[in-house]
């Protein structure tokens, strides 16, 4: 029982990583109906550049204080992120305005890999460490409860917590501004959002904006928990399946899609994978979201698709 | 030209179209006899369009029955009606614009195809024999609508009203029994709406083919038209002869507004 | 003025319907099939064989039925890889379980098999399209990828997951040179493109393109979607598995199941993207272009840089090619969604009216 509860909260506290992940998904397509398959690609930058910036600093201004080095690290990031949002609205989404889906699909695959070979070519291809002070040592928790205690495993814990109050502060934002709801008003058709004034491109560089940060958020916690390294932008990948289940459109649905991926992986791959050979976290969120595009393809909370004829 | 209307072919009874809370159609019954002109007539938004997308099956109404040639269906299949001969220009034009206007048309005739994929891969044979023979089908389309010079170009590279008479080859290549035209003639100018007139009319008087019409130049419905029915918000609120039609006071007061 | 079809009158729709209607593309074709399979084998090196050639070759026809899927019939698909992987593993099996299987057959089986794993994965797409179609293309990706890492029967119970055939031959002649190799897979690729051809001139490939442009209408004159989008799964995913025996057999030798991983499935779709969707010529034109950029790059980079004055690493030549195609990629949308085959046929379109300008 321990162990099953053990697994399960492992499975959650992975799961919510995928949701910082997947969150970038749904806010891009929410406010511009595009889906960003570039989204792991700037996951990946952005945790380049802070890990790089990070250990540029101390070098070129003789500051060593960690928090101090990492903040200003982070918001240097967060700038670079801005740019290339500004950049990628510029450069290719204006062009790409009266495309079909499957285009800008494709345009985002073709930003992916430009900003996998950018961030490499600038920030090198090494590991890098991003140490924002996570503490590193599992903690036994509830050991009056369970004998010998929950391992839980504090990083995880924290970033849970980092995802949960991002989401929250996503959907106040969404709700309850007047830039939150003209994103909405763009998402649901640019060309009547564009013709009661609102402005589609400024709209569209906010949203990459605050896609980068996001993915900047996404990158520092999974960069701490894993190391900075190539394989961060397959996160992307990893994470698709979590929107399906979840809804593109829906900021909820990529916690909860997050939360039932993690824990199905890896319960599936605990008690199901000896049975198979093991591996099961391979295709596990995937064959699940192909049976959920079978059964409700717009996921638990997203908008119906309308075919219109 | 004494024409010989026949008996009853389509039989539209008791068709009911919601869309969540909007009702698109309410309780619509008419019938389509043989060999006329039937046509649609009415305000913008009065559910003509929702109606022939019922009897083509890209609607399922609620509630109702569409009975053809005696076989009675409450839900019509897109591909059992098009067997059946029932084919379908669009308001919209919705052609394949990647394609040709051969090709366009050619993609009607694909019901009528036999071979199956590997006769179609190796191509020499029954298969080359079959295309060619379709072909020829086609091309009389073509010439009847005048548009041999373009049958190459890819539709949509072709003016508005090209593509509109592209559009009414593939339905005529279906060799259907019934045709329904959604605003044949929208967009269009005088003799472009001649040019499509005479069509229509030629197909109905040399093939029989019962017509189905939706549109708003009542000029033309008034003049080409056998029959006529009038909806209104959903719900029927004429049917008759062109001339029964235009002197109802309630067709009267839905096009002019109360108080003429 | 060079390409002018100015009295080439067609006399009759057979005449009219040839592959090759026009004279000037009839002996183009001609003088390609020469230099093909009679020109190239007296004049290349081995390197270029191996390097270049016999890669170019297999890619062309894993991107003839990628386009057949994504260009003509419109359905998105990420999983390529995954078709490969599974027509490169069902040959090697019948190859290796059927004592005395030939190579011919056992390709074909094995493209089968990935026929009918295409057929299966593509069920998806009568319900989603778009986004929704790539993630379960995707799928179909990952659980093969599992599929030949985990499922030891399709290994042979090898310890190392790896296997590899030898001793090829077809007909009597060993394909033991390279030119034999070549000769082999051009010789399956003229065949297979003949084929993918009339396909998709003949009344299928009108249905798959009605499907693509818009496919309620496509329903609405008596095509039935179902069995216009399986049928694509099922003749791409045919051509792409016997591309995949091939690359497996012929290119590689010896392999194992990362050979067949996402990327490869990225880099089928780009060479489609690239070459142009919706036209047989841009899957070779694709495919020339993905394998050359690489070894173009390699030579071409650090010759630059060593003119400016500096080195390059291979690393760095790497993360070029990836920031290459990424903006090839892009920029092929933007400016010209129809890849190389339409640059091409607007040079084409040039040559007709040479030496004026339209």
């Amino acid at each position: 029982m321990a162990f099953f509860l053990e697994t399960l909260l492992g499975g959650l506290m992975a799961g919510m990583l995928y949701s910082l992940v997947a969150l970038g998904f749904v806010l891009i397509y929410k406010a511009s109906g595009v889906f960003n398959f570039a989204q792991g690609a700037m996951v990946l930058f952005a945790a380049l550049a802070m890990a790089r910036f990070a250990e540029w600093l101390p070098l070129l201004t003789g500051l060593t204080q960690p928090l101090v080095v990492n903040l200003i690290a982070f918001v240097l990031a967060g700038g670079v992120m801005f740019f290339v949002a500004w950049l990628i609205e510029r450069l290719v989404l204006r062009r790409l305005v009266n495309q079909e889906g499957t285009t800008l699909l494709m345009a985002t695959l073709g930003i992916a890999y430009f900003l996998e070979g950018l961030g490499q070519s600038i920030f090198g291809n090494d590991i890098y460490k991003i140490d924002i002070g996570m503490p590193k040592d599992p903690v036994m928790a509830l050991e009056s409860v369970f004998q010998g205690g929950l391992l839980i495993n504090q990083e995880d814990l924290i970033a849970a917590l980092i995802a949960a109050l991002l989401v929250a502060l996503l959907s106040l934002f969404f709700q309850k501004t007047a830039t939150g709801r003209a994103l909405r008003a763009v998402a649901d058709d640019h060309q009547a959002a564009q013709s009661i004034g609102i402005p589609l491109n400024r709209i569209w560089v906010i949203v990459w904006c605050v896609a980068g940060v996001v993915a900047l958020v996404a990158g520092m916690i999974w960069g701490s928990k894993l190391g900075v390294q190539f394989s961060l932008a397959t996160i992307a990948l990893r994470a698709l399946p979590v929107v399906i289940l979840g809804g593109l459109t829906s900021v909820p649905g990529a916690i909860i899609g997050g939360l039932i991926i993690g824990v199905g992986e890896k319960l599936s791959e605990v008690f199901l994978g000896p049975y198979v050979g093991g591996g099961i976290e391979i295709w596990f969120a995937y064959v699940l979201a192909l049976l959920f595009l079978l059964v409700r393809p717009q996921g638990l909370f997203g908008e119906k698709i309308i075919d219109r004829v | 030209m004494s024409k010989r209307i026949g008996d009853v072919i389509l039989d539209v009874r008791n068709i009911s179209l919601s869309f969540g809370g909007v009702k698109a159609l309410s309780d619509i019954s008419f019938n389509v006899r043989e060999h006329e002109i039937r046509a649609i007539i009415g305000p913008n938004g009065a559910g003509k369009s929702s109606m022939l997308n019922c009897i083509n099956g890209v609607y399922t109404p609620q509630q109702g029955q569409i009975t053809f040639r005696g076989q009675t269906f409450s839900h019509m299949d897109s591909h059992q009606v098009a067997v059946m001969g029932v084919a379908r220009t669009f308001q919209n034009l919705a052609l394949f614009k990647g394609m040709s206007v051969l090709d366009n048309i050619m993609t009607g005739r694909n019901l009528r195809m036999k071979s199956n994929l590997l006769m179609q891969a190796i191509r020499l044979g029954p298969a080359e024999r079959e295309e060619i023979e379709h072909r020829k089908r086609v091309e009389e389309i073509i010439d009847f609508l005048e548009i041999q010079p373009y049958r190459k170009t890819p539709v949509g590279q072709l003016p508005y009203g090209l593509q509109k008479r592209v559009d009414l080859g593939r339905a005529l290549a279906l060799e259907p029994q019934v045709l329904l035209l959604d605003e044949p003639m929208a967009g269009m100018n005088v003799e472009e709406k001649q040019d499509m007139c005479r069509f229509i009319l030629d197909v109905n008087d040399e093939f029989g083919t019962t017509v189905v019409l939706i549109e708003h130049d009542m000029g033309v419905v008034m003049d080409i038209s056998d029959r006529v029915v009038v909806l209104d918000y959903g719900k029927k609120i004429g049917d008759g002869s062109p001339d029964e039609v235009r002197n109802n006071p309630e067709v009267i007061t839905a096009y002019l507004g109360a108080g003429h | 003025m060079f390409y002018r079809e100015n009295g080439q009158f067609k006399t009759s729709y057979r005449e009219d319907q040839q592959i090759f209607p026009i004279a000037q593309d009839r002996v183009f074709i001609a003088l390609l099939l020469i230099v093909a399979f009679v020109g190239v084998p007296l004049l290349t090196s081995d390197y270029m064989f191996r390097a270049i050639l016999i890669p170019f070759v297999i890619m062309a026809m894993a991107a003839l039925g990628v386009n057949v899927l994504v260009g003509y019939c419109g359905q998105i698909s990420l999983g390529s890889g995954a078709f490969m992987a599974v027509g490169a593993y069902g040959a090697y099996n019948f190859f290796a379980r059927v004592p005395d299987m030939p190579l011919i057959p056992a390709l074909l089986l094995g493209g089968l098999c990935a026929t009918a794993f295409g057929v299966l994965f593509g069920l998806p797409s009568l319900r989603v399209r778009g986004l929704y179609l790539a993630v379960a293309t995707l799928a179909a990706q990952f659980f093969a990828d599992w599929m030949f890492l985990r499922v030891k029967w399709f290994t042979l119970d090898t310890p190392s997951g790896s296997v590899s055939v030898s001793n090829l031959q077809v007909f009597g002649m060993a394909l033991d040179t390279d030119v034999n190799k070549y000769l082999f897979c051009v010789s399956l690729l003229a065949v297979l493109a003949l084929l993918a051809k009339n396909l998709v001139r003949g009344a299928i490939g009108r249905e798959w393109m009605a499907i693509r442009d818009m496919d309620v209408a496509a329903a609405v004159i008596g095509i039935r979607p179902m069995y216009a989008k399986l049928s694509a799964f099922a003749v791409s995913s045919f051509i792409i598995g016997v591309a995949g025996g091939l690359w497996a057999f012929i290119y590689l030798g010896s392999w194992e199941p990362g050979a067949f991983s996402v990327d490869l499935s990225f880099k089928l779709l780009f060479m489609v993207i690239i070459g142009g969707m919706g036209s047989v010529m841009g899957g070779f034109l694709g495919a020339a272009f993905i394998v050359t950029l690489p070894i173009f790059l390699n030579q071409f980079l650090p010759l630059i840089a060593g003119l400016a004055g500096f080195e390059i690493s291979t690393t760095v030549v790497s993360h070029a090619e990836l920031m290459i195609f990424g903006a090839l990629i892009v920029w092929f949308l933007i400016v010209e969604p129809h890849g190389l085959a339409k640059l091409w046929s607007i040079g084409k379109q040039k040559m007709r009216v040479w030496p004026f300008p339209y």
